[in-house]
């Protein structure tokens, strides 16, 4: 029986036991630089795009393995679109808006050949893919635009000021980043609390105490961690409190709500779903829509952490996004996998980047790598499936 | 007893947790047909694996002599060469590829390096003859019928030679027409010395061709019946395989008070969605009353799952015509959602297909059709949920260890209920029942029917398209008789008769 427990544990978790030993290796490979606060730092900001773009992407995976091959395009058309528009000194937020709204008019675009007239959406997106990528040379005139427009940097976590300001004035330390953490921590430890006992009252089936309290203890230590280690660095980045937003959003909207169900639905059998009086073109329609939203909050930080805009930015970005979800657990046949899962494999799949970075593996070899580790994913997630008939 | 082809020995298979097999012991006679028979999960399909070499030699104890010799099958291959092949109830062809090209696929004929395709051809069209069909073998399989594809299965077993054939569930999805050709085609390979076993839950059908029966419960051999010697008669077989005499296979109904029309359709037509030019239901009248059963008796391909698809919010069909009354107003469903609206509700033959999320817990599945109802804004009431799911769960004594369970890893009977819980979740006042018993258990269907009448209590309408006769026989109050897209008959239940109802057919 405990063994069985601890087995159905390591295989919940996989991912995130794949994730620590990765950490750990690098440790020790750089000799304990990857954990310094600035590179902590870096991990998150650097790879706020792929955080993003893995969260849409995953609504389209959960229809039916459904992917958008058009996001790396879109990211750099977007971001195009923004860096043209400030540099003739239009007003920051209308140009932040003007960006979303395109954002989301490519999304409907697409959406609207994939659910209504029903083209493939590998076929669509890569349609898309090229398009996008034509077009952003377009806007940009084939050049790179520069932004120099602080408040835009400064929001969506680009140039040296792209930090929350300490407010305590900490000498070494960023205080206000300290309280950030306690505070989510509090949070984050009294909602786990509250949910357990109301539960309980309703004669639920719960969780173990004890991994109960494992969890909830490993969590709260990763978060203070985090924050300590920022807190030794500049503070929190402007752009983790984009993904943090973007990422609990998600999480609620898959878990709690009609269409987040719906996403699920139809990719574990669309035809049912359809004879449970649910439209499923509006379920695809939003899948790519909402996919063409985020990838335009993509193109925003992406733009911004670069202070520019140049014609071959966001290149295999939906590569990235594609396989974080897969790393992350998600079902290639859809209906299956989760918003943490993708972003657990999208840090993993940074940390990687990042470590061999600092340890100076060529960048081939880093491909190289990458391409393993997904592989090795899938493999591990079909075999565990097998396993359980 | 005649020369033993296949003696099965003192098998025991283990699943991590399951002993699927215990002990089991199966003797067939050469040139015999051989029925297993027993409840879903009982271990039938399990022992035909072990058999044909699925599960490996190593993975079962137990000794497997067949023809004389001790066997140790690998693979399905070796069982093949021996002989011994296995047709499975999910058909396992190709739609896109000719009869022939099905039938020797992974045996192909010439060279590896150039098939050859004119003998191909002709072995095929030699084997498609023996098994009664004419179509040419170039024909492609999405030509052809379900009871044409099945015949094509045996003809490409017998083209690989087969002493020893298998079917699992060989008619489940055959109407009895061609059910009653297969089974004559078993006897006629009989008389010339093909032995056969067969999975069956249409038990007039075993006792129509089997000369034994072998009766599994529980992974364990209860009995075999011999033709010569023992009863064969269904209330007999049953007892065996459940292991008590089910006295009464349909439970009464008590003082049910039948009201008014609830729901009626007059001169309902639908086209083919693909085929526009063709008529799938013709000019179809009919109705139903509060607390009613009203069962739709036909053959496989009457329009009858096409009448009540299309009812349900023109989910089947194009081109629909007719009228629909719902307590005597007239009404026009424009969508599925519509419909459920309007508190009709379809649920479906092909559970696995069209009915359920496999790879969705049982609550998320019970609430599907009517997820509004535990919403504000949109958002879920996962607590609400819950409940409901048990309360259902406990309703309808569905078998699982809680409702987080997958219905994927559920039996048939169970998935039939959720599936059925989903529905009446929805809350409709009629609901349309497609082969509400298929492929399930004869104590699970006990319990379905139960609930039926649970629900006529309620003062619900049930419409009830089945495809046995005993069943629509046993629990409706009123019958129609429909085929090739009319209605050509209509019976109180308690005059009808199989005869009758297959007269009315026949005479059409």
């Amino acid at each position: 029986m405990v063994s069985n427990n601890i087995g159905n544990i390591l295989k919940k978790y996989t991912m995130v036991i794949a994730l620590v030993v990765v950490i750990g290796i690098f440790y020790v490979g750089t000799k304990g630089t990857i954990l310094l606060p600035q590179n902590i730092n870096n991990l998150l900001s650097q790879n706020a795009y792929v955080f993003v773009l893995a969260t849409g992407m995953l609504m389209c995976i959960l229809t039916g393995g459904n992917i958008d091959l058009s996001v790396g395009s879109v990211v750099c058309f977007v971001g195009g679109i923004g860096a043209v528009l400030m540099s003739k000194g239009i007003n920051v937020w209308v140009s932040v808006l003007v960006m979303l709204l395109a954002g989301v008019l490519v999304g409907a675009w697409q959406a609207f050949w994939v659910a209504y007239i029903n083209v493939p959406p590998f076929i669509a997106t890569l349609a898309g893919m090229y398009a996008f990528r034509g077009l952003s040379n377009v806007v940009l005139d084939g050049y790179a635009v520069s932004i120099s427009n602080t408040t835009f940097l400064n929001v969506f976590g680009g140039g040296a000021d792209c930090y929350i300001p300490d407010l305590f004035g900490g000498d070494k330390l960023n205080i206000t980043c300290l309280i950030a953490g306690l505070v989510i921590v509090a949070i984050y430890v009294i909602t786990s609390f509250m949910n357990r006992i109301s539960a309980a009252r309703k004669g639920y089936s719960t969780t173990s105490a004890a991994s109960f309290y494992a969890k909830l203890i490993i969590i709260s230590l990763v978060v203070l961690f985090l924050f300590y280690k920022l807190a030794g660095y500049k503070g929190i980045p402007t752009s983790l409190i984009w993904i943090f937003v973007i990422v609990l959003a998600y999480h609620y909207f898959t878990t709690k709500t009609t269409m987040g169900r719906y996403l699920y639905a139809v990719g574990g059998n669309e035809k049912a779903t359809q004879l449970s009086g649910i439209n499923t073109k509006k379920v695809y329609f939003f899948a790519y829509t909402n996919m063409g939203f985020l990838t335009a909050i993509a193109g925003i930080l992406t733009v911004a952490r670069a202070a520019s805009a140049q014609p071959t930015y966001g290149q295999f970005y939906e590569m990235d996004a594609i396989g974080a979800c897969f790393i992350g657990g998600a079902s290639a046949y859809g209906g299956t996998g989760s918003v943490f899962g993708a972003i657990i494999g999208a840090l993993l799949m940074g940390v990687i980047n990042q470590g061999m970075s600092i340890m100076g593996v060529d960048a081939n070899y880093q491909k190289v790598v990458k391409g393993l580790v997904l592989l090795a994913a899938v493999i591990f997630d079909v075999l565990s499936k097998r396993e359980k008939k | 007893m005649g020369n033993i082809l296949l003696e099965m020995k003192n098998i025991t298979k283990e699943f991590p947790g399951v002993k699927a097999l215990d002990n089991v012991n199966l003797k067939v006679e050469q040139g015999e047909i051989h029925a297993l028979v027993g409840e879903n999960g009982a271990g039938k399909s399990t022992l035909m694996n072990v058999l044909s070499g699925i599960y490996p030699f190593g993975s079962y104890t137990g000794d497997i002599v067949y023809n004389g010799e001790v066997c140790q099958f690998q693979k399905i291959k070796d069982s093949e060469e021996k002989g011994i092949v296995i047709i499975h109830q999910e058909l396992a062809l190709i739609p896109y590829m000719s009869i022939g090209e099905n039938m020797f696929l992974g045996n192909e004929q010439g060279k590896k390096s150039a098939i050859d395709w004119d003998k191909t051809y002709a072995e095929a069209d030699k084997y498609l003859k023996m098994v009664g069909l004419s179509e040419s073998s170039r024909v492609l399989i999405k030509d052809i019928g379900v009871g044409k594809q099945q015949l094509v299965e045996i003809a490409k077993a017998l083209a690989k030679h087969a002493k020893l054939l298998i079917l699992d569930e060989p008619t489940s999805s055959l109407n009895e027409t061609d059910s009653k050709a297969l089974l004559d085609l078993l006897l006629e390979f009989k008389k010339q010395g093909m032995t056969s076993i067969i999975i069956s839950h249409k038990l007039n059908e075993v006792a129509y061709v089997a000369d034994h029966i072998t009766v599994i419960r529980d992974g364990s051999t209860i009995e075999t019946l011999d033709k010569k010697v023992d009863d064969f008669s269904e209330d007999r077989i049953i007892k065996g395989m459940v292991g008590r005499a089910l006295t009464d296979r349909f439970p009464k109904r008590h003082d049910v008070k039948i009201g008014d029309v609830a729901m009626e359709v007059k001169d309902w037509t639908v086209y083919h969605p693909q085929y526009a030019e063709r008529k799938v239901v013709d000019g179809v009248s009919m109705n139903v009353r509060k607390g009613e059963v009203v069962g739709i008796a036909g053959l496989m391909g009457a329009g009858r799952t096409e009448l009540a698809m299309s009812i349900f919010g023109k989910a089947y069909g194009t081109n629909i015509s007719g009228q629909l009354f719902l307590n005597g107003q007239e009404v026009h469903l424009k969508n599925i959602k519509d419909a459920i609206k309007h508190k009709i509700a379809y649920v479906t033959e092909d559970r696995k297909g069209n009915g359920l999320v496999l790879s969705n817990p049982i609550k998320i599945n019970t609430t599907l059709a009517n997820l509004s109802e535990l919403c504000t804004n949109r958002v879920i009431d996962q607590d609400k949920e819950y409940q409901v799911a048990e309360e259902y769960r406990e309703k309808l004594k569905t078998k699982c260890p809680s409702v987080e369970q997958n219905v994927g890893n559920l039996s048939g009977g169970n998935q039939q209920k959720v599936l059925l819980a989903k529905w009446m979740f929805a809350n409709p006042d009629v609901l349309i029942l497609d082969e509400p018993t298929r492929g399930i258990d004869v104590g699970a269907k006990y319990e379905i029917y139960c609930i039926i009448n649970d629900l006529v209590a309620e003062g619900k309408s049930v419409i009830m398209i089945s495809s046995e006769l005993p069943e629509v026989l046993g629990m409706s109050d009123r019958i129609y008789v429909m085929n090739e897209g009319k209605m050509v008959g209509e019976m109180a239940g308690a005059e009808a008769s199989q005869e009758s109802i297959m007269s009315c057919i026949l005479k059409s």
